[in-house]
């Protein structure tokens, strides 16, 4: 495993020997659709996918005279990505809404796959939009399922609906009919999780769809899921005729080449992505990124995005100046660190970082405690401590150690920290993105 | 009926797309690259990964060539028996008193596994006691309570977000206490990657080593069948944080293959110990390593 880091790396690997010559053979053109081919397969692709997609990207390499081009590498990286993305199809798909209220959103998987757990998260995001949401509890077989569903409603802050372990069409028609008198509009139908090869449990997914002819049907896949996503989203698409897909779990190290591959065979959009256990953590699919992320590339997309969300435009520019001016105080900093946990889980922003992705994996972790520590120390000093960190002297430090809670070694790493992070800055001014690379000393 | 015929139909009994390559691949002539080809391809389908297959069919052509093998029936033979070298493992009996603790990424049937293995222990006639350590989780404990009425079992559970680590404390105890030979601990779903919740699952060794320094404390990782290349990762990660004892795959019963055990036993050397079947109570069994690979080719 993690063989390669990314797509890229091995390109370059591959026609840095020839860069000199300026021209490429048709050989080393093979042999780097043979290093795409392991790359998919590394990341759960389906094999036949993989099969088709190399054959396809070969002849538009081929075909685009990537021969002449000074940079082969990055070309190829390129026309890899570009059809990863044309695949995925290409923009963000957004959910149906019914025009007869209510709406009503069925999900169904095999289980395990989050169904659930997407439940809570779908309403929540729903109820965003003013949306007003009711669950209802279709999984009448799993051991407590429905007292999972009822926690999960209570957690997003909506309505459970629940007739016990009763026929699931009957449970369908009620919740709609229990929406319709309390003046929900939205319901999100939770159903057992079963095998698609479950003759038995899959008629019954079938009679609920034709009791209810719900607006959509969303399958749930778990992101990690291997070869064998193919044949569960074919089938349960043969059979329930879905109308969209929702991948779990993505918040995890998998590459998620499953969802290229339930793309591919069943032709439904991929809607949505769960990537946390909160019920906030649920994200529109973004075909772009995923393709980065198949390619071990990175996702810099949804981190701009994310720390778009975070600062406002004016805080990013009265920073900016603080950089020319080189005049970053530790207020700042905290202000800092009090943005990016607005942002969320700093190790999940580092793996979108490019380059950073593979490297980081299992061996560099940033506590997210130690953030906090980091808070504290600041805390304990005085406006003038932080203004001007260099009057910290042995004395104050002590001060500080005992206010914060921490030791005197911990002021002191951070003191020396906040200089390198302030070093960095001014790199980066001067030097762009390279200076980044020495952000995984900061934390 | 002509031979074209025939293969049809051999192709139509068999249902999923794997069979189908394998047959195609085992009816070939001679041990030709497409006859190579089509086995790489049966091996990458059922989740094998791509260095382990790559690996397993250097041997096949080695041992053929050393063996003078020349037809593609005896070849299966070769593999079958290389793959069965591969995932075969001596595991160490069982000694009571016995802790084994679950753990894994989110729905790979942890909850549904305790269940079952309490059912299989209460049925070699020891007495057993789960510890509810998944407080995480909407209503885990819940359906870990259903699982011990079924197998007739005590559970002992605190509430939702109490530490996991406490659960387990208490578990003991009341172990000790009653003198029951074995303790199956329950823990939440986690993903791998979140450093946190590692150090709670070596939280809770550290009490189970503390209190029971003299018991079989056994951990295993339990992952779903149908899970592609990433198992590695989580194998690898578990083992590290918590230096994992064995595998228990889940979810057999579906069309996947759980080929991934092999790329696992390739790299981490660990071996699966048993396999779920089915949703019913005694659908939990021993792992056989020649019925796994038989199933498999």
């Amino acid at each position: 495993m993690a063989l390669f880091e990314s797509l890229s790396d091995r390109m370059n690997h591959i026609f840095s020997k020839l860069r000199n010559k300026g021209k490429l053979t048709e050989l080393e053109i093979k042999q780097a659709m043979r290093e795409i081919r392991v790359a998919l397969l590394e990341a759960d692709v389906n094999y036949n996918v993989v099969k088709d997609f190399t054959a396809k990207v070969s002849e538009k390499a081929l075909g685009e005279d990537i021969l002449k081009s000074l940079t082969p590498a990055q070309q190829i990286v390129k026309i890899v990505n570009d059809e990863l993305v044309a695949l995925m199809g290409s923009t963000h798909q957004k959910l149906a809404v019914s025009d007869r209220p209510p709406t009503v959103y069925m999900m169904c998987g095999l289980q395990g796959a989050g169904k659930t757990t997407m439940c809570g998260k779908l309403a929540v995001y729903l109820k965003k939009q003013g949306k007003k949401v009711l669950l209802a509890a279709g999984d009448i077989y799993r051991p407590a399922a429905i007292q999972q569903l009822k926690v999960v409603a209570k957690n997003a802050q909506t309505e459970c609906f629940e007739m016990g372990q009763i026929d699931p069409v009957k449970i369908a028609k009620g919740a709609i009919d229990y929406a319709l008198k309390n003046g929900y509009d939205t319901v999100i139908l939770d159903t057992a999780g079963r095998l698609h090869i479950d003759e038995k449990l899959m008629d019954e997914l079938v009679r609920v769809k034709k009791e209810i002819k719900p607006t959509e049907i969303l399958l749930v896949v778990d992101s990690m899921t291997g070869q064998d996503a193919v044949t569960v989203a074919d089938t349960f698409n043969k059979t329930l005729d879905v109308t969209g897909v929702i991948m779990t779990k993505l918040d995890g190290d998998t590459r998620g080449g499953a969802a290229l591959s339930i793309k591919a065979v069943t032709g439904k959009p991929i809607k949505f992505s769960g990537t946390g256990e909160k019920p906030e953590d649920l994200e529109p699919f973004h075909p772009e990124r995923m393709a980065s992320r198949i390619l071990g590339m990175g996702d810099v997309l949804t981190l701009i995005e994310k720390a778009q969300n975070a600062f406002s435009q004016e805080e990013a520019l009265k920073m900016q100046k603080k950089l020319k001016e080189n005049s970053f105080t530790l207020e700042d900093y905290l202000d800092q660190l009090n943005n990016m946990k607005k942002m969320g889980n700093i190790n999940d922003m580092m793996s979108m970082i490019p380059g950073l992705a593979g490297k980081m994996k299992g061996n560099v972790q940033i506590d997210e405690k130690q953030l906090a520590h980091t808070k504290a120390i600041i805390l304990s000093m005085t406006p003038q401590e932080r203004r001007n960190p260099d009057i910290i002297k042995a004395s104050r430090r002590k001060r500080i150690a005992r206010g914060s809670g921490t030791s005197i070694q911990e002021v002191n790493q951070l003191l020396k920290q906040f200089d390198m992070m302030k070093e960095m800055m001014s790199r980066m001014q001067r030097g762009g993105l390279r200076g980044l690379k020495g952000l995984k000393g900061l934390f | 009926m002509n031979i074209f015929q025939k293969i049809a139909q051999g192709i139509k009994k068999t249902k999923d797309a794997f069979s189908k390559k394998l047959f195609f691949a085992f009816s070939a002539r001679a041990l030709d690259d497409e006859f190579y080809d089509n086995l790489e391809e049966a091996l990458l389908t059922a989740d094998v990964g791509i260095t382990a297959t790559e690996n397993l069919i250097e041997e096949l052509k080695n041992e053929c060539f050393a063996r003078k093998i020349k037809k593609p029936e005896d070849a299966r033979d070769v593999l079958r028996q290389l793959m069965i070298e591969d995932i075969d493992y001596d595991v160490p009996q069982y000694e009571y008193p016995l802790v084994i603790l679950l753990s894994g990424v989110n729905g790979v049937g942890k909850t549904t596994a305790i269940g079952k293995l309490a059912h299989m222990f209460k049925d070699m006639g020891k007495s057993v006691v789960i510890a509810a350590g998944d407080t995480f989780r909407a209503a885990a404990s819940e359906q870990l309570e259903v699982w011990g009425e079924r197998a007739g079992v005590r559970v002992i559970r605190h509430s939702e977000g109490a530490d996991p680590a406490a659960v387990v404390f208490d578990a003991i105890s009341s172990a000790k206490a009653k003198g029951n030979d074995v303790i199956l601990v329950d823990t939440a779903g986690r993903l791998h990657n979140k450093k946190n919740l590692m150090a709670e699952l070596q939280k809770i060794c550290r009490v189970v080593g503390r209190e029971l320094p003299d018991a079989d404390f056994r951990k295993f990782l339990v992952l779903d069948a149908t899970t592609g290349q990433n198992a590695v990762s989580q194998a690898k990660i578990f083992s590290e944080d918590i230096d994992t004892d064995g595998i228990i795959l889940t979810k057999l019963d579906g069309t996947a293959k759980g080929g991934v055990v092999l790329a696992i036993s390739e790299e981490l050397q660990l071996p699966v110990v048993y396999v779920g079947v089915g949703e019913k109570i005694d659908d939990l069994i021993p792992f056989d390593a020649t019925d796994f690979i038989n199933a498999l080719l």
